[in-house]
């Protein structure tokens, strides 16, 4: 798997066979006695009765450190899921496992306590109190804790600089623009220290060249934090940029789960292909998987990690056109890759989608 | 099937017209028919315009032994409470007198600095000088401890039920309900029970307050709360809020700005209704100054204490709204302790110094007799000068409204133009004419527009030409209740249906159509002129810069100080009722209208001007369709604004309902008196839901969800 490194294999939060479904009598589904049958079928006896399944069956893990993206389109039900994990919504059925404690079975006081020291969140319009400054918003999380004023703000003050918003600590959500906002949830969800973040389209309601480099500066934020997290959006452009395994949603139901460069090559439905096929491939495939099988790796090739985009690949293959050797993080030489062996791969991801 | 007959209208023309014709435009042609041929029996059939007295049920005796049981047996419950009130009230009475005038000046004036600015606090000085030196000071700082009572007690209880409305369906399901029943409950009618139950005193005038001042908070608590975004309730849960801090430190906070406009409109209807309970009399407030020098007929004395409820007004609604306003932008957090309770500490050197000084001169502890500036006679004789000077003028107006518009539509045309008013005597040829033209015209409307047109044109020409009085309570039962199945369908005709039934059986019809008579025409005249006006508004800033002040002000009168300037001109009656009606009805009819048109989608102006569409088809085809569910609510709340105003100008003489509030009142017939206030509420009532109904058509029409 082409992963970056910065994941464990340990497993933070799972969650298994989760359903959530809107209506009046949505429990009477899920009496316990029935056996894990066809699960498309209950969904759709239960949609026949007027209920709405906004989630249907989703199961995945969420490693240490690592950056699990849900994406689909408006009313999938991505927003349902995570405010699940979070139980902001009560599932209909299913477990959630944090540290591989069940969320579910929590009483108030523990939910309390674990969204106080374990879990941060990330609105998509920002959920910022207004009638309290940038200062207090950040603190906010650290006042409920009883924690004293100089305590609090020194810490929020930490937090507003991390995200650079240093000047504005004052100022009022509303005098704020919508980025420098978002920098403010960020910070406020970051203050407690927790060790699971859940971001609901956090840059959704950001102008394009805004939502760039805030997911940029998310980027380098994780770099330095390492925190586990539930990342959800809508744009595929955007997942892909920060994913390092993803889901796609659609009607309640996760459709494909796998790394970015797994889904762009070998989409599962044309669902996903819709998405895959206006990407650029040199954008998602890294040299690891234009690796020649047929070549023995040539010792005294120059190095060219793993991870490197093709797209940033391509100019050092210009120059060196018998080849390269690609190594993982630890520097272990993983195999050649050379111009063939790219301008295949690109042919080869190209006609794929419409195979499958 | 109702919206099915409407979709095909083309199911009429070429065919046959009776074929054509469906059920319910049957029913309509047949009530028509009735309303129209019935006059005509009303001397053979005199039962067919006057309700028989043999069916009206004894509801005014079985409310009064209800009361009086009642009263009898936990009328001490309520005797407790009015002597355990009465304590507070003499308590913060004592405070304000024992206060010298320019001790209380200060503290208003820096509370009105400190939440506005030094423009509202000069006003609230001068405002506060003139109460001083008129003389009328005793009587406002009554009335204003009546309000400071009334004010906490009425946002601590409707901050609660606001609450509970939010939190519980169930408390919901009972208290919104209720609160609607009492928003339509005249508010003379407030007394009625309360005097029974609490007894004459200031007590009384406290509990109206409340009960009248309430659910404005309820309201605008529970309205805060929804509107709280859900995002920000689910950023206090993740950040880890019990529900306690959850609801104290995120919920209550983002609702704030709506929970204190609560409180500026709680605190402005508990202002008025203190006035308005001082017709009881005996509260030496400065309501009462108001009223019984206006049935002294001094009305120069009447105005002058009107202008000080006036300034009272207009002081507490900047101030509560000013707190209200500044919520946002907040002080910033630098500001340091001693700073921010500056305006404290100066406030209270100042009570202090007044204090002091009041010990050495006794102007500042309480204002001379003989320095009071009075010019009440020289108002009175300013008055009879211009009523003599404008005489004529006067006199044309009054004659034309009453000669043209108020007597045919109350008594019918044939009894109105005689001689002496239109300048001729009725004639058959004239009825001939007066068929053949308005007829024509229904005709004429039928075929270009639509049958329910047309039968509104012979509809009104009916009621012009018979007089209201003169229809038969059946056909405007039936009238009712059709246009209300029309317009909502089965269960709104059934609420209009019972309402005017209870009209005909509690023996109050008479009275009731009088009420609707006068009302009618008022909300007419004030939704016509409003609307035009509210859309010269929308479309020069100018126009609404200038209406914008004049709105307001108009709007936080205490009703019955806008009387005071027309009976002073054109004495009691009905036309002065009018009037007064017009006045406040207004506003509500400017502020919508012009609203519906500024809220329009700009994309769909700008689409028909590029369609070439000059000023005025862009006007009438393309932005008053659009707007038409904005001006219906503007209608509706003209009829609501009307419609309290009418209770209020039984002061000046009217012959409805009101009246007759007015009089159980004063005769302390308790029965009287709440078979009218509920009469009222009745028809207030109908026409709401009506006009609601109405508007959510158009809405849907309009694909507006
Ligand atoms: N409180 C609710 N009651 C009923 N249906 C809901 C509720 N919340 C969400 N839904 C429905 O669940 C589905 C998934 O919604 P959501 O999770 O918000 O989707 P997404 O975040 O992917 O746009 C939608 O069809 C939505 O209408
Ligand atoms: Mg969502």
């Amino acid at each position: 798997m082409p992963d970056n490194g910065q994941a464990s294999d340990q497993i933070k939060l799972s969650c298994r066979n989760l359903w959530k479904v809107y209506g009046k009598d949505a429990a009477s589904f899920f009496t316990g006695t029935d056996a894990p049958g066809d699960t498309a079928a209950l969904a759709r006896r239960i949609r026949e009765t007027g209920h709405i399944v906004a989630a249907c069956d989703v199961s995945f893990d969420v490693r240490v450190g690592e950056i699990f993206v849900i994406m689909g389109l408006s009313g999938s039900g991505k927003s349902t899921v995570v405010r699940c994990l979070s139980r902001l919504v009560e599932p209909t059925a299913g477990e959630v496992r944090l540290d591989g404690r069940n969320l579910l079975k929590a009483s108030p006081d523990e939910l309390i306590d674990i969204r106080r020291h374990k879990m941060g969140m990330v609105f998509q319009s920002f959920g910022l109190l207004p009638h309290l400054t940038v200062l207090d918003n950040v603190a906010f999380p650290l006042r409920l804790q009883g924690s004293s004023e100089g305590e609090r703000h020194a810490r929020a003050r930490k937090m507003i600089e991390l995200v650079g918003l240093k000047e504005r600590e004052a100022a009022f959500p509303h005098q704020l623009s919508g980025g420098q906002q978002q920098r403010v949830g960020i910070a406020r969800s970051l203050a407690v220290d927790p060790e699971l973040w859940f971001l609901d389209e956090p840059f959704s309601a950001l102008d394009p060249l805004i939502r760039r480099q805030m997911q940029d500066e998310f980027l380098r934020l994780q770099q330095l934090l390492r925190k586990s997290i539930v990342f959800i959006t809508h744009d595929f452009l955007e997942a892909l940029r920060i994913a390092d395994r993803m889901a796609i949603m659609r009607d309640g139901r996760i459709v494909q789960m796998g790394a970015p460069a797994d889904l762009v090559l070998n989409p599962a439905d044309s669902y996903v292909a819709e998405f895959t096929s206006e990407v650029p491939r040199s954008r998602v495939l890294t040299s690891a998987d234009a690796i020649d099988a047929s070549l023995s790796v040539a010792a005294d090739a120059p190095k060219i990690d793993g991870r490197v985009k093709l797209e940033d690949l391509l100019p050092e293959l210009a120059a060196r056109p018998a080849g390269l050797r690609v190594v993982d993080v630890a520097g272990n030489a993983l195999g050649m890759v050379t111009p063939g062996s790219v301008i295949a791969v690109l042919a080869d991801a190209k006609s794929q989608p419409n195979a499958a | 099937m109702q919206s099915h007959s409407q979709t095909l209208p083309s199911r009429r023309i070429g065919g046959d017209l009776v074929r054509g014709l469906d059920r319910q435009a049957l029913v309509w042609l047949a009530i028509t028919a009735f309303l129209l041929v019935s006059p005509g029996f009303n001397a053979l059939l005199p039962w067919l315009k006057t309700y028989p007295a043999e069916l009206v049920l004894p509801i005014t005796p079985a409310l009064n032994q209800f009361m009086s049981w009642f009263v009898d047996s936990f009328g001490f419950i309520f005797k407790g409470i009015a002597w355990l009130l009465q304590w507070p009230i003499a308590a913060v009475q004592a405070v304000l007198h024992w206060l010298p005038w320019p001790a209380t000046i200060s503290i208003v004036a820096m509370l009105a600095y400190r939440v506005s600015g030094w423009r509202l606090a000069a006003f609230s000085v001068v405002g506060m000088l003139y109460m001083v030196v008129v003389g009328f000071w005793i009587e406002s700082m009554n009335t204003l401890s009546l309000v400071a009572i009334s004010v906490p007690l009425s946002v601590a209880i409707g901050f609660l039920l606001g609450v509970a409305a939010y939190r519980w369906r169930a408390a919901e399901r009972i208290i919104v309900p209720t609160l609607d029943f009492l928003q339509t409950v005249p508010t003379f009618a407030y007394l009625l029970p309360v005097i029974k139950l609490f007894g004459f005193g200031p007590v009384t005038g406290l509990i109206t307050s409340l009960l009248y001042a309430f659910p404005a908070m309820v309201r605008n608590t529970q309205l805060g709360l929804k509107e709280v975004p859900e995002e920000v309730v689910e950023s206090g849960r993740m950040s880890g809020a019990t529900p306690r801090q959850l609801f104290w430190l995120v919920q209550v906070p983002a609702a704030r700005r709506q929970i204190m406009l609560g409180i500026n409109q709680t605190t402005m209807a508990a202002l008025s209704m203190v006035i308005v309970a001082s017709i009881i009399g005996g509260s030496a407030d400065i309501g009462w100054a108001v009223l019984s020098t206006m049935r002294k007929a001094s009305f120069g004395e009447a105005f002058l204490a009107g202008i000080v409820i006036a300034l009272i007004a207009m002081i507490m609604d900047r101030i509560t709204w000013a707190i209200a306003a500044r919520d946002r932008a907040g002080d910033p957090p630098a500001q340091a302790a001693l700073t921010r309770h500056r305006h404290l500490l100066i406030g209270l050197a100042l009570v202090a110094l007044f204090l002091l000084l009041a010990q050495v001169l006794p102007a500042l502890a309480e204002w001379p007799r003989d320095w009071r500036f009075f010019p009440a006679r020289s108002i009175d004789s300013a008055i009879s000068t211009f009523i003599v000077a404008g005489k004529s003028w006067i006199e044309l107006i009054k004659k034309a409204a009453f000669y043209f518009a108020m007597l045919p539509v109350r008594l019918g045309l044939e009894a109105t133009v005689k001689p002496a008013t239109w300048g001729f005597a009725w004639s058959t040829i004239h009825t001939v004419l007066y068929v053949l033209v308005l007829g024509g015209l229904a005709v004429y409307a039928a075929r270009t527009w639509s049958l329910m047109a047309g039968i509104g044109i012979v509809i009104w020409s009916a009621v012009y030409f018979f007089g209201i009085t003169n229809l038969p309570w059946l056909g405007l039962v039936a009238l009712g209740t059709a246009l209300a199945w029309k317009v909502g369908g089965r269960s709104l005709a059934l609420g209009t249906g019972l309402g005017l039934v209870y009209l005909l059986v509690a023996g109050i019809w008479e009275y009731a159509i009088l009420s609707i008579y006068l009302c009618g025409i008022a909300v007419l005249l004030s939704f016509l002129v409003g609307t035009a006006l509210g859309i010269w508004a929308a479309h020069s800033p100018r126009v609404s810069h200038i209406l914008r002040p004049i709105n307001d002000t108009l709007q936080t009168m205490p009703l019955f100080v806008l009387l005071i300037p027309i009976v002073m001109i054109f004495k009691v009656g009905e036309f002065t009722a009018l009037l007064a009606i017009c006045l406040y009805a207004i506003v509500p009819a400017i502020r919508y209208s012009e609203n519906a048109l500024r809220s329009l989608s700009t994309e769909v102006v700008e689409a028909a001007t590029c369609m070439g569409c000059t000023t005025r088809q862009l006007l009438f085809q393309v932005k008053l369709p659009l707007a038409r569910p904005g001006l219906m609510l503007g209608l509706n709340q003209t009829i609501m604004y009307g419609i309290s105003m009418l209770v209020i100008t039984a002061l000046v003489g009217t012959k409805e309902l009101g009246q007759q509030v007015y009089v159980g009142l004063g005769n302390g017939d308790f029965g009287v008196g709440m078979v009218a206030g509920l009469g009222m509420a009745a028809i207030a009532m109908i026409a709401d839901r009506l006009t609601q109904a109405w508007s959510r058509r158009q809405r849907a029409e309009l694909g507006l969800g």
